[in-house]
C-alpha cells in the first residue's frame, strides 16, 4: 500500500511515525525547547488524594475566578469620586448626587447585561478566596507541612493571605457606597492612629485629609493591577516550590519520606482538578446568581454625614472589627501628643501580632523541639497536641472576636443589653482560646491511646445460647476497611483501553490476553 | 499482544498494569456504565451552557444567567472528575522524592567561589565597597520620596481645621438656615456650615467634601431656654440649641442614631454612646472623648450661627492632637 504514489490515510499516518502528530509536535518543540525529558517527569508527577490537598486548589481557582470577573468588571468601572445626577435605570436614585465610581458600579448591575451576575461572582470569589487560604492554611499548620524544607512556602502563603485581605478591603471599597465608604473612614482613622507616622500616611495616601478625591484612583490601580502583580508572583513561587520540593503527604502503606503516593499529574489529576476549576467556578456563579451580595443601590452613594445601622465589613475583617468593639477606651493624652491605643492596639498592633506569631511558627517551633530534620511525613494532629491546641486557639481567638463584631445585632437580637454582650465577649475572648485550647490539648491525647483511631468501626454480633450465656462474633471487615497489600509502582506509560468497547461485560480478570496491557 | 502496539522510542522497562491489577477500581473494571454516566452528565451540561447563550441572547434575570452557567459548569466539572477518578489510573502510582541537598563537594565549591573569589576582589577594596553602599543606601532613602513624599501634601494643622468660623451659619441639608422655630424640643437635625450646601446645581442640593466629612455638626433642641452643658459654656446652647460634632471620637463614623429618651447619641459603628446633655461624653463604648461642642448664637436676623470655630480637633485622635 505504501508503494501507491498517492497519499492515503494510512501512509500519512505511518510517514509521522508512531506518534502520530502530537509525536511530531513533542519533536518540534524537543528540537527547539528541549521539554521532553522534564515534560515527561511533569506528566508523571504524583499527587497525593486526601481532600484536605483540595482547599488550596480552591484558593488558587478562586483566583482564577477573581482574575476573569475582575477583566470584565474592570471595563465598566469608572474609578472616579466626581458627583454626578443619576438618571438611570434605578428609579429610586434618580436626580441624587452620586459618584462615578458609584454610578458605574449601579449600572453594572443594571444596564451591563450579565453585569449583576459577574458582579456578583466577583464579590463571592473574594470571600471564597480568603476563606479557602485560612482553611489551607489550617491545614498546613495542624499537619505540621510548614516544617523543613517548606519554611518558605509557608512565609509566601501568610503574605498571601494579608494580600487577599488587603486585596478584598480595598475592592470592596472602590463602590464608593455608603457602607464601603464607612469602612474607608474607619480605615483612615485606623492609619491616623499609628503614632508620629499616622497623619503623614494619610495625608500622602488620602492626597489631603478624608475622603479627598484621589483614593478611589489610588485604590483602583492598587485593586486590579499592583496587588493582583504581586499576588500572581507569589502563586507561581508557591507553586514552583510545591514542583521542586514535591508534595507532603499522610504517612500509610508504602509511603515513606522518600517517595510520593498518588495519582499521576496526566491525565488522572489533570481531569481531576480541571474538573475541581469548573466547579468551583460554577459553585461562585450559583452564589453570584441565587445569593445576593452587595446590594450597593440600596445603601446609596457615599455621603460623609450619612450612616446605616448594623455596619459590618465582610467576614475576613470581621475580626479586626470586633476587636474594636471590645476594645476599652484607653487614649493616652500627655506631652502635647494623643495616642489613641483604643484604636491602635486593637487594630494595628494586635493584626502585626497574629501575622508576626503566623511568619515566625515554623522558626519557634523548632526552637521549642529541636528538630531541623526534612519532613516529607505529616503528622495527624493528634500526635501534636500542643501544636494542634494551638492552632484552636488562635483559631477560636479569631472566632470570637469575629462574633464579637456584632455585638449590637446580638443585643438587639437576643435581646440582651449591649452591655453585657460587650463584656461576655471582653471575658469570652480570653476565656475562649485557652478553654479551646486546653479541651483541644486532652482530646488529642485521648485519640492517642484509642486503638484503630480513624479506622471504621466494625459491628458486632452477639449471640445468647441456650444457656443464657452471650458471646460475640466480629463481623467481617468492610471491603474499604481491608488493607490492601499494595506495592506502590511507578506510573506506566500507556494503559491500553480497546476492550472497552465490549460495554459493561465482565473482562476476564486473570486472562493473558492482557486486555488492559501496560508496556514501554 | 505486544508485537500490535506501535514500538516506542526508548527502551525503557515499566511495570505492567492489567485489568486484574487491584490499583483499578470497582468503576474502571465496568468502565462502559461510568462513561454512559458522564456521557449524560456532559449533555446535560451542554443543553445548560447552550441555555446560557440562548439566555444571554434573550437578556435574562441575573438568576438565570448564573444559574445556567453555574449548572453547566458544575455538570462539566462533574463529568471530568468522575472521568478522571473513575476511569483513569488511579494508583498508588510512586515517585521518588530526591534529595534537594546537593552533594557536600558541590556545596564546597559554592562556598568556596562566594568567599575565595571575593578575597582579593571585594574585600580587600573596603573603601570601595563602602563608597557603593552609601551611594546605594542614599539612593534608597531618596527614592522614597517620590514614592511617598509625592503622594499628598504635608498634614500640617489639616486635622485641626473645618470651616465653622465666628458668624458662620448652619444650615440643613437643603441649605436653610435655622431659626429659633426650626426644630421642636427633642428634636435633631445635621447641619453644616453656610457655603458648603450648594444650591441651583442639580434637583438636589451638592454639599461639599469638606462639609460632609468633616464639618458636619449634629444639632438637638433639648428645651426652649438657654442651656448650659458644662461649666464655662454658659452661652453656647442658646434657646436649648446645642451643636456637636457629629464625627465620632473613636473611629470618625458619623455619629448618626439619636436614643431620644435617654438623650443620648449613638455611633452605629462601635456603639459609642454619647450624653448630650453634659456636654457628649462618651458614656458606653470604646470613644475615648467627648464629642467637641460648637459654641452657637443667634445673629442678628435671628438665625443660629457658631460663635467661632471648634475649641479642638473634630473626630478620631492622632499624634500631633493636643488636648
Amino acid at each position: 500500500m505504501s508503494d501507491t504514489a498517492t497519499p492515503t490515510k494510512r501512509s500519512t499516518k505511518a510517514a509521522m511515525g508512531p506518534f502520530g502528530r502530537v509525536g511530531q509536535l513533542v519533536d518540534e518543540l524537543d528540537d527547539r525547547l528541549g521539554v521532553a525529558k522534564g515534560g515527561r517527569v511533569f506528566l508523571d508527577k504524583i499527587f497525593p488524594d486526601h481532600w484536605s490537598f483540595m482547599l488550596g486548589e480552591i484558593s488558587l481557582y478562586s483566583f482564577i475566578v477573581l482574575l476573569a470577573t475582575g477583566i470584565f468588571l474592570s471595563l465598566y468601572f469608572v474609578p472616579s469620586t466626581t458627583q454626578v445626577i443619576y438618571h438611570g435605570t434605578y428609579k429610586p436614585l434618580d436626580g441624587q448626587w452620586v459618584s462615578q465610581a458609584y454610578k458605574s458600579t449601579v449600572d453594572i448591575s443594571f444596564d451591563v447585561r450579565g453585569g449583576l451576575l459577574v458582579r456578583q461572582m466577583h464579590h463571592w470569589a473574594a470571600d471564597v478566596f480568603c476563606g479557602s487560604i485560612v482553611l489551607h492554611m489550617g491545614r498546613i499548620f495542624l499537619t505540621g507541612a510548614f516544617r523543613k524544607p517548606r519554611e518558605l512556602n509557608w512565609t509566601i502563603g501568610i503574605l498571601m493571605l494579608i494580600l487577599a485581605i488587603f486585596e478584598g478591603f480595598i475592592g470592596y471599597s472602590l463602590p464608593d457606597d455608603l457602607i464601603s465608604g464607612t469602612g474607608l473612614r474607619i480605615g483612615y482613622s485606623i492609619a491616623e492612629s499609628i503614632p508620629l507616622v499616622g497623619s503623614y500616611l494619610t495625608s500622602f495616601l488620602w492626597g489631603g485629609r478624608f475622603p479627598g478625591d484621589i483614593i478611589i484612583p489610588r485604590f483602583y490601580i492598587i485593586h486590579v493591577l499592583i496587588i493582583p502583580l504581586v499576588l500572581l508572583g507569589l502563586i507561581s513561587a508557591h507553586l514552583g516550590l510545591l514542583v521542586r520540593q514535591k508534595h507532603t503527604q499522610f504517612p500509610g502503606e508504602g509511603r515513606t519520606e522518600h517517595n510520593v503516593v498518588g495519582s499521576p499529574m496526566f491525565p488522572t489529576f489533570m481531569a481531576k482538578t480541571t474538573g475541581f476549576l469548573f466547579m468551583v467556578t460554577a459553585m461562585t456563579a450559583l452564589l453570584g446568581a441565587f445569593a445576593q451580595i452587595n446590594p450597593i443601590w440600596h445603601f446609596g452613594s457615599y455621603d460623609a454625614s450619612k450612616i446605616s445601622y448594623a455596619v459590618q465589613p465582610d467576614w475576613y475583617m470581621g475580626w479586626l472589627d470586633g476587636a474594636l468593639r471590645i476594645m476599652p477606651s484607653w487614649e493616652f493624652a500627655g506631652f502635647g501628643h494623643t495616642i489613641p491605643f483604643e484604636v491602635f492596639l486593637p487594630a494595628v498592633v494586635f493584626p502585626g501580632l497574629i501575622f508576626t506569631i503566623c511568619l515566625l511558627w515554623p522558626a519557634i517551633e523548632r526552637r521549642y523541639t529541636g528538630d531541623n530534620e526534612i519532613h516529607n511525613l505529616l503528622d495527624r494532629p493528634r500526635y501534636r497536641p500542643k501544636r494542634t491546641a494551638a492552632g484552636v486557639a488562635m483559631f477560636s481567638l479569631l472566632f470570637t472576636l469575629h462574633a464579637a463584631s456584632s455585638t449590637d445585632v446580638m443585643a438587639n437580637f437576643f435581646h440582651f443589653s449591649l452591655n453585657s454582650v460587650l463584656w461576655f465577649f471582653r471575658i469570652a475572648v480570653i476565656v475562649v482560646p485557652i478553654v479551646a485550647g486546653l479541651i483541644t490539648y486532652q482530646l488529642c491525647k485521648e485519640m492517642q491511646g484509642v486503638h484503630g483511631i480513624g479506622k471504621r468501626k466494625r459491628a458486632v454480633v452477639v449471640h445468647l445460647s441456650a444457656h443464657g450465656e452471650y458471646s460475640t462474633t466480629p463481623t467481617p471487615p468492610r471491603p474499604d476497611d481491608v488493607p490492601t497489600e499494595l506495592e506502590p509502582e511507578p506510573v506506566p506509560v500507556r494503559i491500553d483501553v480497546e476492550p472497552l468497547s465490549s460495554g459493561g461485560v465482565e473482562l476476564p480478570e486473570q486472562s493473558g490476553t492482557g486486555v488492559r496491557q501496560v508496556s514501554r | 499482544m505486544s508485537d500490535e502496539q506501535p514500538p516506542s522510542r526508548t527502551k525503557v522497562p515499566m511495570p505492567v498494569a492489567t485489568l486484574s491489577d487491584p490499583h483499578m477500581g470497582d468503576a474502571a473494571r465496568h468502565p462502559a456504565r461510568v462513561e454512559k454516566l458522564i456521557a449524560v452528565v456532559f449533555v446535560l451540561a451542554i443543553v445548560c451552557l447552550a441555555g446560557f447563550g440562548a439566555a444571554y441572547w434573550q437578556n435574562a434575570d441575573p438568576w438565570v444567567l448564573g444559574g445556567t452557567v453555574g449548572a453547566g459548569l458544575a455538570l462539566l466539572g462533574f463529568g471530568l472528575t468522575a472521568w478522571g477518578k473513575y476511569l483513569m489510573p488511579q494508583g498508588p502510582f510512586v515517585e521518588e522524592r530526591h534529595p534537594l541537598a546537593s552533594a557536600p563537594d558541590e556545596r564546597d565549591a559554592m562556598a568556596a567561589a562566594l568567599v575565595e573569589r571575593s578575597t582579593v576582589v571585594v574585600k580587600r577594596r573596603k573603601m570601595l565597597g563602602g563608597l557603593f553602599a552609601v551611594g546605594a543606601g542614599i539612593f534608597g532613602i531618596v527614592a522614597i520620596f517620590p514614592l511617598l513624599r509625592s503622594l499628598g501634601p504635608l498634614p500640617e494643622n489639616s486635622l485641626e481645621v473645618t470651616d465653622w468660623r465666628r458668624g458662620t451659619r448652619l444650615v440643613d441639608s437643603s441649605g436653610r438656615p435655622i431659626s429659633r422655630g426650626t426644630l421642636v424640643t427633642g428634636g435633631l437635625m445635621t447641619v453644616y456650615p453656610e457655603g458648603t450646601v450648594i444650591l441651583g446645581l442639580g434637583p438636589q442640593p451638592y454639599i461639599t467634601e469638606n462639609g460632609q466629612a468633616i464639618d458636619q455638626t449634629v444639632l438637638i433642641r433639648l428645651q426652649d431656654q438657654n442651656f448650659t452643658t458644662q461649666p464655662g459654656r454658659e452661652t453656647w446652647a442658646p434657646a436649648g440649641y446645642v451643636a456637636y460634632s457629629k464625627l465620632c471620637t473613636h473611629l470618625g463614623c458619623p455619629v448618626g442614631l439619636y436614643e431620644q429618651q435617654l438623650e443620648l447619641l449613638v455611633c452605629p459603628c462601635h456603639q459609642s454612646m454619647f450624653n448630650v446633655r453634659n456636654g457628649a461624653v462618651p458614656e458606653f463604648g470604646p470613644a475615648p472623648r467627648p464629642l467637641p461642642q460648637l459654641p452657637l448664637m443667634f445673629d442678628d436676623e435671628g438665625f443660629l450661627a457658631a460663635q467661632g470655630p471648634y475649641d479642638q480637633a473634630v473626630g478620631p485622635g492622632f499624634w500631633e492632637r493636643t488636648t
